[in-house]
C-alpha cells in the first residue's frame, strides 16, 4: 500500500501562479520531503528509456510535518440548517426510491439526524434493505420502526414515513411502482412511539446520507444510500395518501401551507443546486457529484434527452464511492517562476525510500498566456489522465487478463486503488452498485498519473518529452483543460502541436479547437492510437471535473443505461466521436480500429510513402526497412491501440497511407464499432483490419497532419539513443512541420 | 466450451517456449480456456520489488476483495511467472499433471 498521497489543486499553471500541495502521509510518519522537478522520462523499466528528472529550485523543496488527511467519499444533497426545520413536530416524509445494493448495510434515504446526539428522525434501507425509521430525542430517547421485507435492487419504490407528534403514531409504507404482477415486495407498518424527534438546531437535512460529525464548517456524511432518489418531499404534518400522490409532480395550493420542503431534482440539473419547489426554498447542495439527469419513474421513452423532458428525468443516483473535492489543506505552495520554462513537471514527495513512500503531483508549465515560447507545443492529455484517474482495471474487469494477454500484476499502486476506493474511481469503473462511473475529477490524490508508473498516458506520453529533450527541440506544454477553456488561441501560435500516446477524450471545444487549428494552415503530430476517441464535457463553473457516458458502443467498460446517454453538465450526446458524426478519421485521417496488449509489431512502408509528397518523411529510412521493429512497449512501435484509415469515415481523399502495420497477434481483435454483426476471424491473425495504419495529409492553408496510429510508438522513440527510424521518421516530420513553408 | 486435450503436450511446450504474442490457433484457444470467465480465484502476480521480484496470488470475490496469496511462488521474470501459472491452470482445468521433459 502507498504511504504517501498527494494533489495539487490544478494541473494546468502559467508563471506567476502558485500551484498548492495538498499532501497525506497514510502511515504515520513524521514528516515528509517534497522536491520541485521537471520531468524528462517516467519510464523506470530495467530496459527502459530511463527515468530522467532535473531538480528545480524552489522555495518548496523542503521537509515538511506529517499529516494524515480525511477522505470524504460518498455523494449526498445537503439542505443548511434552518428554523423551519426546527418546527417540526409531526412530519410526512416521502419520495421515490430505486435502489442498487439494499440488503448489504443501512442505508439513509432522508434524514435530519445527528448521528453523535442519536437525535432527529432518519428514513432509510436496514441492513436487510427493509424501510426504516428512526426517531431519536438527542436525551437518550430512541425509536426504530420497519418493514418487514427488502426492497427489490433496481426496481422503483414510494416511501413513506409518517409521524404523529401529538399521537406518537407513526406509520411506514413502500410500494412498488412497477408491474410485476407477482411482485410481493409491498410492506406497511405502524406503531404508537413515545419518542419525539429533536434534532440539534445545526443539522442539517439530508438526502442519501445523514450527518455523522463536523470537521471545521465541513459536515460529515455516513451512512450513504447507493440508489436514485427522486422527488422527495417533507410535509409539516401527516399527509393522507391521495395528498402524497398529488405531491408527485408539484405543489397543489391547498397543501401549499404545510409542505416543508418539495425538491425537484429535475431543475438546474448541470449545477450542484437543488431546487426546492416550496415557497420555503429551502434549496439543498449536491455534495461529491452525484450522477445527475438520470431516468426517474416515469420514465416512458419518449424522449432518450433529458434536455427535451425533464420531468422524466428526475432522479439523482447517488454512490457511496462518489467523490469530486478531497478539500484537504494546503502543505505548501510552489511558486511558478519565469525560471521555470514551460514543460512537465512534478513535485516528488517523499517520506522514506520504499516506492510505497514515493509520491508524484504532477502538473504542467504552460507558457504565458497568449505567447508561445517555442514553435512546438506539446497537448499533454490531461483529459485522458482523468478519464483514467484511479483506474482499477484488472481488479473488476473479468475481460484484462484475456485482452491482456499476460497475467495481470497488483503493485502498490493498484492495490491501494481497490482498498481505497474513498480515492474516488475512474470512468472506466462501475461504482460499487454496478453503475457506471459518469465524472472523474483531479481534486483527488490520483495515484497513475505519474512517472514510475505505468507506461500508459502520462507515463507513455513522457517518452515524446523524453525525445524532444533528447533531440534539443524547444517545446511548450500546453493542456487539453486549457485547450477547452481557451481554444484556438492556445494553438495559434505555435507551427507544429504534437498530441501524446492516447489523446483520447475531448469536449466539443477541444475538437474545434483543432480542427480550427487545422484549417488556419496549423501542422498536428498525432503520435498515437485511439485518439479523439470519447466526447466528454468540462463542468461549465466547477474546476477540475468532465462527464462523459459510455453510450451506444465503443470499447467500453460499462455502458450507459438507454436514455442515459447526455451529459448532465451540458446536455450534449457523449459516446465516440464517431457516433456524434464527427470520426477522428475527419480530423487526423485515421481512427480506433482494434486493440491488443501482448506485443507490438512493426510498420512497412506502402506504396503512398514513395510519393514524392512524402519524401521528407521518408528521408534516411530504406525502402524494405522493417520501421520500429524494436521498443520498450511490447519490443515495437505498433502496438496497444491501433487506428486505421477509413474514407467512409472521413480519411480524406488525398491523404498517403505512408506504412501500415503487421502480423499482430490473436489477442488483437476489431473495436466494437467496426462490426455490423459479429462473426469470428476479427483477430490480428485472420483480419486484415488489425492494423496501424501511418498517414500524412494536407491541410487547408499550407497545413498538414501526420498521424501515426499507435499507441506503442512512442515507446520506440528513444531506441539506441534517438538513432532509430521511428525517431528518424517523428524528426523528419517535425522538422518540415515547424518550417513555416506552406505545404 | 472448449476442453483442453491434456494429451497435447505441444501445446504446453509452444507456450513454453513464446508465452506473449502470436500463438498457434490450437493453443491460443488453450489459452482463451484459462484467461476466460470469472474473476473470482483467479491467479494473478503480486508485485514484491518493483521490475524485479512477483509473487502469486488469488482474487476473491467482488469488489475490494483482498487478494489471497498462494506462498510457494516467487518469480523473477513474466516468463516463468506465466509458464507457472500456465502449468498450475492446466492442472486445475484437466486433473493432470502438466509434465514436460
Amino acid at each position: 500500500m502507498l504511504e504517501i498521497l498527494g494533489y495539487g489543486d490544478r494541473h494546468s499553471v502559467r508563471p506567476g501562479d502558485r500551484l498548492q500541495v495538498k499532501v497525506s502521509c497514510e502511515a504515520g510518519a513524521p514528516r515528509f520531503h517534497a522536491e520541485v522537478v521537471r520531468m524528462i522520462c517516467g519510464d523506470d523499466l530495467p530496459n527502459g528509456a530511463g527515468y530522467k528528472d532535473q531538480p528545480v529550485a524552489s522555495p518548496a523543496n523542503g521537509d515538511y510535518p506529517a499529516r494524515r488527511q480525511p477522505l470524504d467519499a460518498g455523494s449526498a444533497v445537503l439542505v443548511a440548517p434552518s428554523p423551519l426545520l426546527d418546527q417540526i413536530g409531526s412530519f410526512t416524509l416521502t419520495a421515490l426510491v430505486w435502489p442498487t445494493l439494499p440488503g448489504t448495510s443501512p442505508q439513509t434515504l432522508l434524514a435530519r439526524w445527528s448521528e453523535p446526539a442519536r437525535a432527529g428522525f432518519r428514513l432509510g434501507l436496514d441492513a436487510t434493505g427493509a424501510l426504516a425509521l428512526d426517531i431519536g430525542d438527542g436525551k437518550g430517547g430512541f425509536a426504530a420502526i420497519k418493514t418487514s421485507r427488502p426492497l427489490r435492487e433496481r426496481a422503483w419504490y414510494r416511501v413513506t414515513a409518517t409521524f404523529d407528534a401529538a399521537t406518537g403514531e407513526a406509520r411506514l409504507s413502500q410500494r412498488p411502482l412497477g408491474h410485476l404482477a407477482r411482485d410481493n415486495s409491498a410492506s406497511e407498518v405502524e406503531a404508537i412511539l413515545r419518542v419525539r424527534p429533536h434534532a440539534p438546531a445545526d443539522a442539517p437535512f439530508v438526502m442519501a446520507a445523514h450527518q455523522t460529525g463536523r470537521r471545521g464548517a465541513k459536515t460529515l456524511l455516513g451512512g450513504h444510500f447507493n440508489g436514485k432518489i427522486e422527488a422527495p418531499r417533507l410535509a409539516a404534518r401527516v399527509l393522507r395518501e391521495e395528498e402524497i400522490e398529488a405531491l408527485q409532480l408539484g405543489i397543489p395550493a391547498s397543501l401549499a401551507a404545510e409542505i416543508l420542503g418539495a425538491w425537484d431534482f429535475a431543475k438546474e440539473t448541470p449545477t450542484t443546486r437543488v431546487v426546492d419547489l416550496s415557497a420555503n426554498r429551502l434549496d439543498g447542495e449536491t455534495v461529491n457529484l452525484p450522477t445527475r439527469a438520470m431516468k426517474g419513474a416515469a420514465w416512458t421513452g419518449e424522449a432518450m434527452r433529458w434536455t427535451d423532458k425533464p420531468e422524466h428525468y428526475g432522479a439523482i443516483h447517488f454512490h457511496e464511492d462518489d467523490l469530486y473535492d478531497a478539500g484537504w489543506e494546503t502543505d505548501f505552495e510552489v511558486p511558478i517562476t519565469p525560471e521555470m520554462r514551460s514543460g512537465v513537471y512534478a513535485v516528488k514527495l517523499t517520506c522514506g525510500e520504499r516506492y510505497e513512500q514515493l509520491a508524484f503531483v504532477t502538473f504542467f508549465v504552460l507558457p504565458p498566456k497568449g505567447k508561445a515560447t517555442a514553435p512546438v507545443a506539446f497537448l499533454a492529455a490531461n483529459a485522458t489522465y482523468m478519464a483514467y484517474a484511479n483506474s482499477h482495471h484488472g481488479w473488476d474487469d473479468v475481460l484484462a487478463e484475456i485482452c491482456y494477454g499476460a497475467l495481470l500484476e497488483f503493485g502498490p499502486t493498484e492495490r491501494t486503488v481497490n482498498a481505497r476506493r474513498d480515492l474516488g474511481v475512474s470512468t472506466y469503473d462501475v461504482h460499487t452498485d454496478g453503475s457506471g462511473s459518469c465524472y472523474s475529477s483531479r481534486l483527488r490524490p490520483i495515484l497513475n498519473t505519474r512517472p514510475r508508473h505505468s507506461l500508459w498516458n502520462f507515463g507513455a506520453d513522457l517518452h515524446i518529452v523524453d525525445w524532444l529533450e533528447g533531440i534539443h527541440q524547444p517545446y511548450d506544454v500546453i493542456t487539453d483543460e486549457m485547450l477547452h477553456q481557451e481554444g484556438l488561441s492556445l494553438l495559434e501560435n505555435y507551427r507544429c502541436v504534437v498530441t501524446g500516446t492516447h489523446p483520447e477524450y475531448h469536449s466539443l471545444a477541444q475538437m474545434r479547437a483543432v480542427e480550427a487549428y487545422l484549417g488556419k494552415g496549423g501542422r498536428l503530430i498525432y503520435t498515437g492510437g485511439n485518439g479523439f476517441y470519447w466526447r466528454i464535457a468540462w463542468h461549465p463553473t466547477l474546476p477540475g471535473v468532465i462527464e462523459m457516458r459510455r453510450a451506444e458502443n465503443g470499447t467500453r467498460t460499462w455502458i450507459a443505461e438507454p436514455g442515459e446517454y447526455h451529459l448532465s453538465f451540458t446536455g450534449e450526446l457523449s459516446g465516440l466521436w464517431r457516433n456524434n458524426g464527427i470520426p477522428p478519421q475527419q480530423l487526423v485521417g485515421i481512427g480506433f480500429g482494434s486493440e491488443g496488449f501482448d506485443e507490438s509489431s512493426w510498420y512497412r512502408r506502402r506504396p503512398g510513402s514513395f510519393d514524392p509528397r512524402a519524401a521528407f518523411i521518408f528521408e534516411g529510412i530504406g525502402k524494405d526497412e522493417k520501421i520500429g521493429d524494436f521498443g520498450v512497449i511490447g519490443g515495437g512501435a505498433a502496438g496497444l491501440e491501433l487506428d486505421i484509415v477509413d474514407p467512409k469515415l472521413g480519411t480524406p481523399p488525398h491523404a498517403l497511407v505512408l506504412a501500415s502495420s503487421e502480423l499482430h497477434s490473436n489477442v488483437y481483435v476489431l473495436t466494437p464499432e467496426e462490426l455490423i454483426s459479429t462473426y469470428p476471424g476479427i483477430d490480428g491473425i485472420e483480419d486484415p483490419k488489425v492494423r496501424a495504419d501511418m498517414v500524412f495529409f494536407e491541410t487547408p492553408k499550407g497545413g498538414a497532419v501526420f498521424s501515426t496510429g499507435s499507441i506503442a510508438w512512442a515507446g520506440s522513440l528513444s531506441h539506441n539513443g534517438f538513432k532509430n527510424n521511428v525517431a528518424r521518421i517523428t524528426g523528419n516530420v517535425l522538422k518540415r512541420f515547424i518550417d513555416p513553408k506552406p505545404f | 466450451m472448449y476442453e483442453i486435450d491434456p494429451e497435447r503436450l505441444d501445446l504446453a511446450r509452444e507456450f513454453r517456449e513464446k508465452p506473449f504474442g502470436r500463438h498457434s490457433g490450437e493453443l491460443q484457444r488453450v489459452i482463451n480456456r484459462m484467461r476466460a470467465g470469472s474473476n473470482e480465484g483467479r491467479l494473478v502476480l503480486v508485485t514484491l520489488e518493483r521490475h524485479k521480484r512477483w509473487g502469486l496470488a488469488r482474487m476473491g470475490a467482488g469488489l475490494r476483495a483482498p487478494l489471497t496469496p498462494v506462498p510457494g511462488h516467487e518469480f523473477t521474470s513474466y516468463e516463468e511467472a506465466e509458464w507457472t501459472v500456465f502449468t498450475l491452470r492446466w492442472q486445475e482445468i484437466t486433473g493432470r499433471e502438466l509434465v514436460l521433459d
